[in-house]
């Protein structure tokens, strides 16, 4: 490993200096020569007809430079869907169509009227004011259960009703799964919600459209976790712009969490706009409109059951699940409650017969699509309070029964279509068991007597399946796009590397990780290394980063380039050395012929293929340059145990953090620092949406939850150090390097850690009769379950 | 509009300004000092935390006219005269205190105004101090570890790296 940096150290991240210093670059913080704003006048019901948009006293306004309606979007594509998904009778989804204006009827709060162009934003909001739009309210829909029932309001209504799809996992399983359950000793069953969050990552969605009329060529500068997938979506089915004349921008980017991958119809317009106008066109979400225009996460109602024989042997999983689209699909939504959820049902189980029923329910409220975990969580949440319901109703102990089912032969085939290549859940149950010292609960719990305190332990395990995907698999599976990554390595002439890659940062700390990979492949100093990312212009084509992909599929490809780039400069350096390419090592930065003592370094073999004159030219180019495609051949399946303690004020219902760990199995890992960082903060988020975070419309669709006044976010008073352990590692079988991925980790296994506990520590209180209470957990809620 | 004149990070910047422009809009618009974000519009994210002669503001809950002759700083005023990290600059680095970044000026800002009042403040101090900031990436875990370093406490015993 070089010195100081290669896969396993934690290096501090080269990109905080500039983050600390204020001069990262954030898309808010670009500004375009002769830039105009728009302001979006935003439908204030949830569901309407528009009778009329009458926009003349608005555009005398001053600095008023146009005002587009929907009108001005006929016959321009709508916001495309990027997944179909199939239904139980092998019929495609119910798709409507997203334009990028309300067109005939606004659908939910947020959804846009009219886009008011200015010389300045205040401008243009005072303009919007004056706009008069005439929109007569009709009946919402808002509950999915309702949304279903004979004669509801239609949301579409060239559609045949709300129900987007209905469907089966595996369907040809059902009849076995029931007769399962026929003949189950004993079956627990759970009926819960997985509340609906908003994303917030910290920085706000912000677009600005530029237009060069002298080579036609258009320009989004966006917050976007993945440039490339806007360009295709955005040039090929909204704009019709080819990808050579669109150019698609992400700078540093604040967060995302999911919210930043879905195409967006603000960069439609910006970039719409700005060649109408042939004037860059900005616009800047306030926190107010991100409650109601950044696309939602979870929003599943769910009634799971699980059948166990006579030795509490785990021999049916059956669930039928609610799962709310929204108003329109959003890019990726049909995918999460499908192939995101139904494939892990197994967790770390060897439940022999599983069957998934979920049905995708369009309503009048904000798109729903992945947040953090997209799927995965809700899978997760279902799973282990079921199993945490079953040990108590059987009397045994809930990690007893846990482990009595593990998986423990890989590779593992599950009944729900993925195969497990790799893991260990006994060993990280044994991790947690140490990191939270669950021997010593029983003295906590008194302490927590002593103080008046109700104290609950709750444990769970998960298994997710991250490194989405291959392409090949996805496609069987509807998806309508490649989810490879690329990467191009440049090796400048005086031995310093460039890795463009498709991948892009949005916190995760690409710029310090990928070099380390790269450092330890050649053995030279990872700052010798530099990222680009986030730019269409000078990245090969690539997919983005989320579903905690970016090491495990990006990574991969910059290793398979990096491969490339030695096996090249293996030929020159044999070359330089008079000697055959078979017998050149490469080792700390530099190339030696196997036993002896001849070796060019790494800058003199660079040098030459920049500089040929003493090259093998008959054989090889010039230059050092390599470009990889990596299509992963499975998903990676990161698992792990997480425990917490709570405290409940048992005159209050409040609920505290006093304990929480996480015992991962990530496989390798590169930078343990950052590692332990992106579980820290999924953990908060799940925190977060245990006790604190949910979005509420009341029924006549009125967001509640518009603003941080309302949406409870964690602040840090909120949660506890956290201990956190990633040494148990498994490494993935399939990648080169090992990796599982980290992302989203957090964020799936904590929310029944934290339910388990407080349902735990009600319970030991002789509370019995509670068995559930669904998130989040406000003190109302916990006082309510303990006064019922 | 009315013309304002602030010293920002040691500068004197002037601007005309309508009764309702923010401060947090003056800074990054007319002083073009874009490390103070805005996170919300409701004066409850922090991420844009600024001293006004030496207090601690949310600069979004200010008219610019308000710091009309103030003293500003900002995360760009908070390195060292050589350019190199201040203390809880580098503590935030140390201890991987930022992961996007977005919310870390306020943070750096909010601690700044915390040691100035607590030198040595214990966890729990340091976690209602920082209760008007959000972060979404870290899970604070690593902010309350890297202000507690800054302090200059023995934060070795905290878990993770
Ligand atoms: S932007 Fe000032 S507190 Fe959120
Ligand atoms: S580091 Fe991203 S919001 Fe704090």
């Amino acid at each position: 490993m070089p010195a100081d940096g290669g896969i396993g150290a934690p290096m501090k991240r080269r990109e905080d200096v500039r983050f600390l210093t204020g001069t990262g670059r954030y898309t808010d913080d670009l500004n375009r020569p002769g830039q105009a704003y728009v302001y979006f006048l935003r439908s204030s019901v949830a569901h309407g007809k528009i009778n009329s948009v009458n926009t003349e006293a608005a555009a005398a306004m001053p600095g008023v430079i146009r005002i587009f309606t929907g009108a001005d979007f006929e016959g321009i594509g709508g916001l495309p869907c990027g997944w179909q998904v199939t239904d139980k009778h092998g019929q495609p989804m119910q798709e409507p169509g997203h334009p990028v204006l309300a067109q005939g009827k606004v659908r939910h709060v947020g959804d846009p009227i009219a886009a008011v162009v200015a010389d300045t934003l205040d401008q243009a909001r005072d303009a919007a004011e004056a706009i008069e739009a005439d929109i007569e309210e009709l009946p919402a829909v808002i509950d999915m259960k309702k949304a279903l029932e004979d004669g509801a309001p239609k949301v579409h209504d060239d559609l045949t009703s709300n129900l987007c799809y209905d469907w089966g996992f595996v369907e040809e399983n059902k009849g076995a799964v029931d007769e399962a359950f026929a003949n189950a000793a004993h079956v627990t069953t759970l009926e819960l919600k997985n509340q609906r969050l908003v994303a917030n990552p910290m920085e706000p969605r912000v677009a600005i459209g530029d237009y060069d009329p002298a080579g036609d060529n258009s320009t989004l500068y966006t917050t976007s976790q993945n440039p490339h997938v806007i360009r295709l979506l955005m040039g090929a089915f909204v704009l019709g712009i080819p990808e050579h004349k669109l150019r698609v921008v992400a700078p540093d980017v604040g967060g995302g969490f999911g919210t930043k991958i879905f195409h967006y119809a603000e960069e439609a317009f910006c970039t719409f706009a700005a060649k109408q106008l042939r004037r860059p066109v900005k616009w800047t979400s306030s926190r107010s409109e991100a409650f109601m225009s950044d696309a939602h996460g979870r929003d599943h109602v769910t009634k799971i059951e699980l059948a166990l024989d006579a030795d509490n042997n785990f021999t049916a999983l059956r669930t039928e699940t609610y799962a709310n689209m929204g108003a329109y699909l959003s890019t990726f939504a049909p995918s999460v409650p499908t192939w995101l959820h139904g494939t892990l049902m197994a967790g770390n189980y060897k439940t022999p017969l599983i069957y998934v029923n979920v049905k995708a329910v369009f309503t009048n409220t904000v798109p729903v699509d992945a947040y953090r975990g997209a799927g995965r969580p809700e899978a997760t949440f279902q799973l282990e309070r079921l199993v945490d319901k079953a040990a108590r109703e059987l009397g045994v102990d809930p990690i007893a029964l846990r482990r009595q089912n593990f998986i423990t032969q890989f590779p593992y085939a599950t009944p729900v279509a993925v195969e497990y290549d790799t893991g260990d859940y006994e060993a990280t149950m044994a991790k947690l068991e140490e990191i939270a010292d669950l021997s010593g609960f029983e003295a906590r719990l008194e302490e927590s007597k002593k103080k008046g305190k109700l104290r609950g332990l709750g444990v769970n395990c998960y298994i997710e399946a991250c490194g989405i995907a291959p392409s090949h698999l996805v496609g069987q599976l509807g998806a309508r796009a490649g989810l490879y990554e690329s990467a191009t390595v440049r090796v400048n002439a005086t031995g310093g590397l460039v890795v463009m890659t498709g991948s892009h940062s949005h916190g995760q700390g690409h710029e310090t990780a990928f070099p380390q990979v790269i450092a330890e492949m050649i053995g030279i100093d990872p700052s010798m290394v530099e990222i680009v990312h986030g730019d269409t212009a000078n990245t090969p084509m690539g997919m983005g980063t989320y579903g905690s992909r970016s090491l495990a599929v990006g990574g991969s490809a910059m290793v398979r380039a990096t491969e490339k780039i030695i096996n090249k400069a293996k030929k020159i350096a044999a070359h330089l050395l008079e000697a055959s390419e078979g017998d050149i090592e490469l080792k700390d930065g530099a190339f030696s012929v196997a036993g002896t003592d001849k070796s060019v370094a790494w800058g003199d073999v660079t040098l030459a293929a920049y500089v040929p004159h003493n090259y093998p030219l008959e054989d090889i180019e010039p230059g050092l340059e390599e470009t990889a495609f990596y299509d992963p051949n499975n998903f990676t399946y990161p698992s792990g145990a997480y425990a917490c303690e709570v405290e409940v004020d048992p005159e209050t219902g409040k609920v505290t953090i006093e304990s929480f760990a996480a015992a991962d199995d990530f496989g390798n890992i590169v930078n343990p620092m950052i590692v332990s960082g992106q579980v820290h903060g999924g953990i908060a988020q799940g925190i977060g949406q245990a006790l604190l975070e949910g979005c509420v419309y009341d029924e006549d669709g009125q967001l509640l939850t518009g603003s941080y006044m309302d949406y409870a976010m964690p602040r840090a008073d909120d949660v506890p150090y956290y201990a956190v352990d990633h040494s148990c590692q498994t490494p993935c079988t399939h990648n080169p390097l090992g990796v599982k991925g980290c992302g989203e980790a957090g964020a799936i296994g904590s929310p029944p850690a934290v339910v388990n506990a407080v349902v735990d520590a009600l319970q030991r209180a002789g509370k019995t009769e509670v068995t559930h209470i669904d998130m989040p957990l406000s003190p109302s809620r916990v006082w309510a379950a303990m006064n019922q | 509009m009315t013309n304002v004149t602030m010293t920002i990070n040691g500068r004197s910047v002037s601007g005309t300004v309508e009764g309702r422009t923010l401060l947090s809009t003056f800074i990054r618009e007319t002083a073009g000092a874009t490390g103070t974000h805005v996170g919300c519009d409701t004066a409850q994210c922090g991420a844009c935390t600024v001293h006004v002669n030496g207090a601690s503001v949310k600069s979004c809950n200010m008219f610019a006219m308000e710091a009309d002759g103030a003293d500003v700083t900002t995360i760009e005023g908070m390195a060292n005269a050589d350019g190199s990290l201040g203390t809880i600059q580098q503590a935030f680095q140390d201890h991987h205190g930022l992961q996007c970044g977005f919310c870390t000026p306020g943070m750096v800002m909010t601690a700044a105004a915390l040691l100035k009042e607590n030198p040595t403040p214990t966890e729990g101090e340091v976690r209602e101090y920082l209760s008007g900031n959000l972060c979404r990436c870290t899970g604070y875990h690593n902010i309350v570890k890297a202000i507690m370093a800054a302090s200059g406490q023995d934060v070795s015993s905290i878990a993770a790296e």
